[in-house]
């Protein structure tokens, strides 16, 4: 580890320049770096599990440091990467979806239930 | 087949490469994944928000067409869509910071170490701190890189080079390349098929950062002297010592302005920029230009790689959505540059035939994405315009 320096501390410094607001309440621009962060963090730990077992299958026993030094193979390698993009595609749902639905002006249920009273 | 990043443990070591823990790469290949997402994915999303529902209210308001691309910016930041989408992105250029930073301070003991085994006495590497950093590289951190690339966390370290090369991959989902190098090699390849037996004897990279583009340069003519030039000296360190370990023994890396280059008149064959000059400014950019064709040889090449400039031929709509990084990745350069007329100021400097031919990253396309096959990352694939001009010999 680095000494001298406090690294995590300094990791996160912010970047000079005004950070624009993309919502009109900070609490939201705030909550949203939460969630990607977790976002992240969770496939993360997903990819670290994903390790886990491809060493298990191949040694049946796993040390800590077998785990850091994993390597996939390039077929392990896009599985893993099939993993992370059926996972965003599930987190990031809403926001697909609703570029989907701007394609196609759609009445409201309510409106196209009362039609359907009256068919 | 699904189309994914290749992970980020299949980009090539160097000697200054940080030494990823399991959870730092795949982090980084998250982000990969989630860029991907955010371009190919989804980034058409501003294309039906703006035809669907920005436009028409725009016309709705005004009885008229929106006139630039600012004023389809200022539409479009009102649109919730697009702002979630925003949001997103800058979220993950400011993730790729910070986990680029994590990783490479809690080892910058190990990489200031290595990077002093290869730069200790070296004649290769000349730091001048003499120079300043120019105003243009000050006002704001550079794309959210905290410190920019002149920063230091400590007098002489190589942070700044060390976490702005390795994020580069997170951020184009390896478009760059095993060493990030995509660029440099296209631009070998450009000048072979060019000018085949083409041996230029000196070539001069004006804001070489950590020299990922010129290093392929270098070992392409291991007979040419090669000079890389930037203001920032934390990059240069950290540019000379990964060269050193790449065996790029004829490049030199010198801390100095482009827009005071110290070498004679005529002294260069071939004077490159690679995606620098819309980190200047409006009076840097022209001197720059002025200076590289002073000491550009008489029939030499000036060459510059650029994302595209916006030209009445461009839609408004494209031109605004490649304007994105200039407000929300801080590139405060990037929308003036790019609607200069770059032909024009270099026929204004001295060189009166100017062409501009399409260049892509050349990378290893069994392990790295083919760009001519990636959906536009409007202003962040590894496509190109090079605009490039011999100079007159009379």
């Amino acid at each position: 580890m680095t000494e001298g320096i406090d690294w995590i501390d300094r990791a996160g410094a912010r970047a000079k320049g005004k950070r624009p607001a993309y919502f009109d309440a900070p609490e939201q621009d705030r909550t949203l770096s939460i969630v990607l962060a977790l976002v992240a963090e969770v496939s993360a730990l997903r990819e670290r599990l994903d390790t886990v077992e491809r060493l298990l299958d191949t040694n049946g026993t796993i040390r800590r440091g077998d785990i850091e030094a994993y390597v996939p193979d390039a077929a392990a390698g896009r599985e893993r990467g099939v993993l992370v993009k059926a996972y965003i595609a599930r987190v990031m749902r809403g926001l697909t979806q609703e570029m989907e639905a701007m394609a196609t002006p759609e009445p409201s249920v309510e409106q196209v239930s009362r039609e359907l009273r009256d068919l | 087949m699904t189309d994914v990043p290749p992970p980020y443990t299949a980009v090539a070591r160097h000697g200054m490469s940080p030494t990823p823990d399991h959870d730092e790469a795949a982090r980084f290949n998250f982000l990969a994944g989630f860029n991907k997402y955010l371009s190919a994915g989804i980034g058409g999303g501003n294309a039906r928000t703006y035809a669907t529902r920005v436009l028409p209210g725009f016309v709705a308001e005004h009885a008229r067409e929106p006139a630039d691309r600012f004023e389809i910016r200022r539409a479009m930041n009102r649109d919730p869509w697009h702002r979630f989408w925003s949001a997103c992105k800058r979220n993950s250029m400011e993730m790729r910071q910070h986990n680029g930073r994590q990783m490479v301070l809690r080892q910058l003991d190990e990489l200031d170490g290595r990077a002093a085994q290869y730069n200790a006495g070296r004649a290769t590497l000349v730091l001048d701190p003499a120079v300043e950093v120019p105003r243009y590289q000050r006002a704001v951190d550079i794309h959210c890189m905290p410190g920019s690339y002149h920063g230091e966390e400590r007098a002489g370290d190589v942070s700044a080079g060390a976490n702005y090369d390795c994020g580069i991959f997170a951020t184009t989902g390896g478009g760059l390349g095993a060493l990030n190098d995509g660029g440099g090699a296209a631009l070998v390849e450009w000048a072979r098929r060019e000018r085949p037996g083409w041996q230029p004897q000196r070539i001069l990279d004006i804001g070489a950062t950590v020299g990922h583009n010129i290093v392929p340069l270098a070992l392409a003519f291991p007979d040419a002297e090669i000079i890389a030039i930037d203001t920032a000296a934390p990059v240069l360190r950290y540019g000379h010592a990964r060269a050193q370990s790449l065996g790029a023994a004829n490049l030199r890396f010198v801390q100095m302005s482009g827009e005071a280059i110290g070498f004679p008149d005529g002294y260069f064959d071939w004077v490159q920029t690679t995606m620098f000059l819309h980190e200047l400014s409006g009076t840097a950019l022209p001197r720059v230009i002025a200076e590289g064709v002073r000491v550009l040889k008489p029939g030499g090449l000036m060459l510059h790689l650029e994302q595209p400039q916006y030209s009445d031929e461009m839609p408004l709509y494209e031109q605004f959505i490649r304007d994105w990084d200039a407000f929300n990745n801080n590139e405060p350069f990037w929308s003036a540059m790019h609607g200069l007329d770059l032909k024009k100021v270099m026929r204004d400097a001295g060189l009166p035939d100017v062409f501009v031919t399409g260049v892509r990253a050349v990378v290893d396309e069994s392990v790295f994405p083919d760009q001519s096959k990636q959906v536009e990352d409007h202003g962040r694939a590894a496509v190109w315009n090079a605009y490039g001009a011999w100079k007159p010999t009379a």
